[in-house]
């Protein structure tokens, strides 16, 4: 029987700042590695994201933020999360996050924190590693 | 997986969610869940937005949406995109334009990579129509790929089938030749305030009435029933069992001329009820899916009883010369029917 597994990422840029050039360069580097991804465009609530998240069934959903809200966005988005029994979604943030804010965030459940200039293999490979070492059907 | 199919029977969204993605990954769930599902289905009215890209589709079901959701009708959105054919990935990028639907609890969209099928629509988006179908959404809108001229598979997947046009795509021979124009039953000149959109709505609309008559037989020849053209023509208003193509013009980006469509689209499902037209393409359809899932089982089972080794084999002596392609296929084929 034929099976066709691919990685499905939700990209979305929570909070009012507008710039999505980081969003989409990193769409783009999931993209041709062979992934699917759902990109929502600019300033989506934490509630748009999760209900996206849902209908699209994603394995992982990426937040960029580079508005400073990042704490707040997040408690938040995982507030939702929990409260649809979607905490086994794996979530991980790129955009500016000061390095003394990332602990509190994996406290929180960020899987990962990617800041300005990772290198995108770098991204890929710790997605494959967050994602297929969680789900494996 | 049957606790999943229950509870997509009761309309439960993660697990149509999840269910979807079962489908498009294997095989065998897909067959299990369609087997349960397909009693379940046939009440809704699916309904294809295709068009080249860049014409408005995303933006015109966004607006179509929102006015069929002021009608209380619930509504199921699959929005396809290509994935790439050379890594397989794929950048699903409809939900942007759909912003403006998010926080109903009577939709759901889901968007679709089109993964290596090259007819407007993924191998599995009739699958995703019927779950859909099961879960109880009344109006299920598909949003094809981007479309120019071949990619026609939505005519046989949807019951209704919206062309976009735009101004500026090219000289009214575009709209002569054969291809995305033929399916339509309701076209939409979007992007109307740019200009020559009048030009384009009156080189559709002669390109429409130098069909006329014979659309309804266009259609029921696309979908196997035989007319006479002749007595068609002669008579093409026959108690509203022809359907004339109606163009519109719509200005999808400000919500301009958006009600209008959907009266039409509700009179269409009309006209193919009364017509016996809704048979017919349920016909085709099914027509259509038997016919795919029996080539796919058919490859699978020559694949099966032919070695690559024996393949291979046969592929460098049509590549020599040693035997030509039509008896190389008679091996093949023998080969198939020998394995039962």
């Amino acid at each position: 029987m034929m099976k066709e597994r691919r990685i499905r990422v939700l990209i979305a840029k929570p909070g009012l700042d507008g710039h999505d050039r980081g969003a989409k360069v990193v769409a783009r580097a999931l993209r041709d590695a062979g992934m699917e991804i759902i990109y929502t465009g600019l300033r989506q609530t934490p509630e748009m994201i999760v209900e996206a998240a849902l209908q699209e069934d994603v394995d992982i959903i990426g937040l960029s933020i580079l508005s400073g809200a990042h704490m707040e966005l997040t408690r938040r988005l995982f507030d939702l999360l929990n409260d649809r029994n979607m905490s086994d979604i794996p979530v991980f943030l790129g955009g500016i996050i000061p390095n003394d804010d990332i602990p509190e965030l994996k406290e929180l459940g960020i899987a990962e924190v990617f800041g300005p200039g990772t290198n995108s293999e770098v991204i890929v490979r710790r997605i494959e590693e967050v994602v297929l070492g969680d789900r494996s059907n | 997986m049957t606790d999943l199919i229950e509870q997509v029977k009761n309309g439960q969204r993660r697990a149509i969610a999840r269910l979807i993605s079962r489908v498009e990954n294997d095989e065998s769930a897909a067959r299990d869940a369609i087997t349960k599902l397909y009693p379940l289905t046939g009440n809704s009215h699916v309904i294809g937005i295709t068009g080249p890209p860049g014409s408005g589709k995303s933006t015109l079901v966004n607006e179509l949406t929102k006015e069929i959701r002021s009608r209380h009708h619930q509504v199921g959105i699959i929005a396809v995109d290509p994935s790439s054919p050379f890594t397989g990935g794929a950048l699903l990028g409809d939900r942007v334009r759909m912003m403006d639907l998010a926080g109903d609890d009577g939709l759901f969209i889901r968007s679709m990579a089109s993964r290596g099928s090259l007819g407007g629509l993924a191998r599995t988006t009739g699958d995703v129509v019927k779950i859909l179908d099961a879960a109880g959404f009344d109006i299920i809108l598909v949003e094809t790929v981007g479309a120019g001229q071949a990619e026609v598979d939505i005519a046989s997947t949807a019951h209704t089938t919206l062309v976009i046009e735009t101004p500026g795509m090219g000289d009214e021979i575009q709209s002569i030749k054969a291809g995305i124009l033929e399916i339509a039953d309701i076209m939409v000149v979007n992007k109307a305030d740019r200009p020559n959109a009048d030009r384009v709505v009156r080189a559709l609309k002669a390109m429409l009435r130098m069909g006329k008559g014979y659309k309804s037989t266009g259609i029921t020849h696309h979908h196997g029933k035989v007319m006479d053209i002749e007595e068609m023509a002669s008579n093409p208003v026959d108690n509203g069992l022809v359907w004339e193509v109606p163009v519109f013009e719509s200005i999808a980006s400000e919500g301009v001329g958006i009600s209008p469509i959907v009266d039409t689209i509700s009179a269409h499902k009309e006209y193919l009820l009364k017509s016996g037209e809704w048979e017919l393409r349920e016909r085709t359809r099914s027509q259509k899916e038997i016919k795919a899932l029996l080539t796919t089982r058919l490859m699978r089972q020559l694949n099966y009883s032919v070695t690559q080794a024996e393949h291979d084999k046969l592929i460098g002596a049509v590549a020599r010369r040693e035997i030509d392609p039509y008896s190389a296929v008679d091996k093949l084929f023998q080969q198939l029917k020998d394995s039962g």
